[in-house]
């Protein structure tokens, strides 16, 4: 099923004055993994920010133009809704050091106040964390604190937290450049398993990543979108010369 | 030649003590002026590590003397009230009994009281200034505000409670239908309330303004609203400070002399209620000091500053322990 999911109309975003993010129109599909690519600076992040509105929670920063989630526009919702239905990964692992492992996963609902009975939260908590293939190695620890476990669990644990709410788009921001290869191999491996329920949106700017775990590919420069095409398209054979001189490492 | 040395110190900054010979061909710097200015140098070095260890213990000295003093002080009230001195319920510096049970009471009665009162506002402005507006001119005016709480001279306090607040509680009392002193307990503690304001609430600040923002994202991103982010996230993450900052204020309320004794009413009998007059033990000591006219009735008082003094210990050791438990976990 090849329907869009996310739809940005004439995006911009600032900080202030700074015009971050310049008329970006693309068009997501359901159930892909598309890799956001670009130079530090490049508003790839503001970008990925934005769509969950994530973005004007900075002083100062502003946006204009429309993020459609199945057509109808975040920014007309209450960014609360918004963010229930689009979930976020960040760059650094950032699991709630008070909260256990257990906690932290329906930390989401905690939050919101949303009260379960036992049961379904266990249900939760291990349909979440068998989904990041975390389930097996913390089963037997869910009342440690998160912080016990390595960088890269963490790193899962915080995709959990983010699937326990069965959001429809999983946003991340360079969700690997803070692990080491071996847990940045296990993440990838996931964003496999993790498309054939949600639609992953991934910022990154490590092109061999973008490569590997894409199914489309966007190249933002100077807080433009210059470039969207099929990843191996856009690897193979790019058609604006900055893509080709990003691709060829001719600028980082 | 005495710029081509600071050239040659320049290139090699890890050389900091200047004292490895000179890498320049000779001629240059004479080696023998470097040593001996190096030595100088490691002279000077050891005097101020010296003078440093020499302050500090100053200091140590210092806590240790107040104390040793105030219990060489109180020998004689201690051998003469014993340790019945903690509850005796009469103090008579006439017939010469002193118990002290009143003005601890009235010490922990205040002191209490106004921390439950000024808690809300002393975490209102912590997160006020800490996590919605920690710029702009109005937090700027805020915090120097309450900054300013903790500057000014406290008997300036005793006199604006004298002055406005004891007549509003005089009035609040005869409506409720106690006994319309308006000096007392409760006015003492009001005015206490406003004066620690500042120690929890600049602390606490501080605190939540260090909050990681990584973490506060996590909890907006998963759909939290921003009191939801204050009571799951902050809160918890700063719990530790946030009692710290308490500590802090009772502290400063234990030890409050000037404006509880302006207030208090000054008597020695046990309180009844939080409405009565009574007294603490710091304003017990300012306002019978000069009053002491035999060395047990001196001693008496002396004694009881050895039991504030023990008192503000005991709860800043618990504080630090709390505090230090909290952080581990």
């Amino acid at each position: 099923m090849e329907s869009t999911i996310v739809k940005s109309v004439d995006y911009n975003a600032y900080f202030g004055d700074n015009h971050v993010v310049k008329n970006v129109n693309i068009d997501i599909p359901r159930n892909n993994v598309i890799a956001v690519m670009g130079p530090s600076g490049c508003g790839k992040t503001t970008f990925l920010r934005g769509i969950n509105r994530m973005h004007e929670l900075i002083p100062g920063a502003t946006a204009k133009g429309q993020i459609l989630l199945n057509g109808e526009d975040v920014m007309e919702m209450h960014p609360i809704f918004v963010r229930l239905k689009i979930g976020m990964v960040f760059q650094r692992p950032n699991p709630f050091p008070n909260l256990s492992i257990y906690d932290n996963v329906i930390a989401g609902y905690k939050l919101n106040g949303i009260k379960l009975p036992k049961a379904e939260k266990d249900k939760i908590v291990e349909h979440s964390l068998t989904r990041v293939a975390l389930w097996k190695e913390v089963k037997d620890s869910l009342t440690k604190k998160g912080s016990f476990l390595s960088g890269g669990q963490q790193q899962r644990l915080c995709i959990a937290r983010a699937v326990a709410m069965e959001p429809e788009v999983l946003l991340f921001d360079e969700p690997t450049s803070a692990l080491d290869p071996i847990s940045t191999s296990t993440v990838e491996e996931l964003f496999h398993e993790l498309k054939k329920n949600y639609t992953l949106i991934i910022v990154t700017h490590n092109m061999q990543q973008a490569a590997r775990v894409s199914d489309k590919t966007a190249f933002f420069y100077m807080g433009e979108l210059v470039e969207y095409d099929e990843t191996k398209q856009m690897f193979t054979n790019p058609k604006d010369t900055r893509t080709q001189n990003y691709i060829t490492g001719r600028f980082s | 030649m005495e710029s081509s040395v600071d050239t040659n110190l320049a290139t090699r900054p890890n050389d900091n003590l200047g004292r490895v010979v000179s890498l320049k061909p000779e001629g240059t710097v004479s080696t023998t002026k470097r040593i001996k200015r190096s030595f100088r140098q490691i002279r000077a070095e050891k005097v101020f590590r010296r003078t440093l260890i020499i302050v500090a213990l100053v200091m140590v000295a210092l806590v240790l003397g107040i104390m040793l003093t105030l219990v060489y002080e109180s020998t004689l009230s201690i051998k003469s009230s014993g340790i019945g001195y903690l509850w005796g319920k009469t103090w008579d510096p006439v017939r010469d009994i002193f118990g002290a049970y009143p003005f601890i009471l009235g010490t922990l009665l205040t002191s209490f009281l106004a921390l439950f009162i000024s808690i809300p506002f002393s975490f209102a402005v912590a997160v006020f200034l800490g996590e919605y507006y920690p710029e702009g001119w109005f937090s700027n005016l805020l915090k120097n505000t309450v900054e300013l709480i903790a500057a000014v001279p406290s008997v300036i306090y005793g006199f604006w409670a004298l002055a406005v607040l004891v007549p509003i509680v005089r009035s609040f009392e005869s409506k409720i239908g106690v006994e319309p002193v308006g000096l007392g307990i409760f006015s003492s503690a009001l005015i206490l309330a406003v004066m620690i304001i500042p120690y929890a609430a600049s602390l606490g600040r501080s605190m939540i303004h260090m909050v990681p923002s990584n973490l506060k994202e996590a909890a907006y991103s998963l759909g939290a609203t921003r009191w939801e982010v204050i009571r799951a996230v902050i809160f918890p993450y700063t719990k530790s400070g946030l009692f710290a900052g308490v500590l802090l204020s009772l502290g400063r309320a234990l030890g409050e002399t000037m404006a509880v004794t302006m207030v208090i009413g000054n008597t020695s009998l046990i309180p009844k209620s939080i409405f009565a007059p009574g007294n603490t033990m710091a304003s017990v000591i300012a306002n019978e000091f000069t009053e002491a006219d035999h060395p047990v009735y001196l001693s008496a008082l002396i004694e009881l500053g050895l039991v504030l003094f023990l008192v503000t210990v005991v709860i800043n050791m618990i504080g630090k322990k709390m505090v230090s438990r909290f952080t581990n976990e």
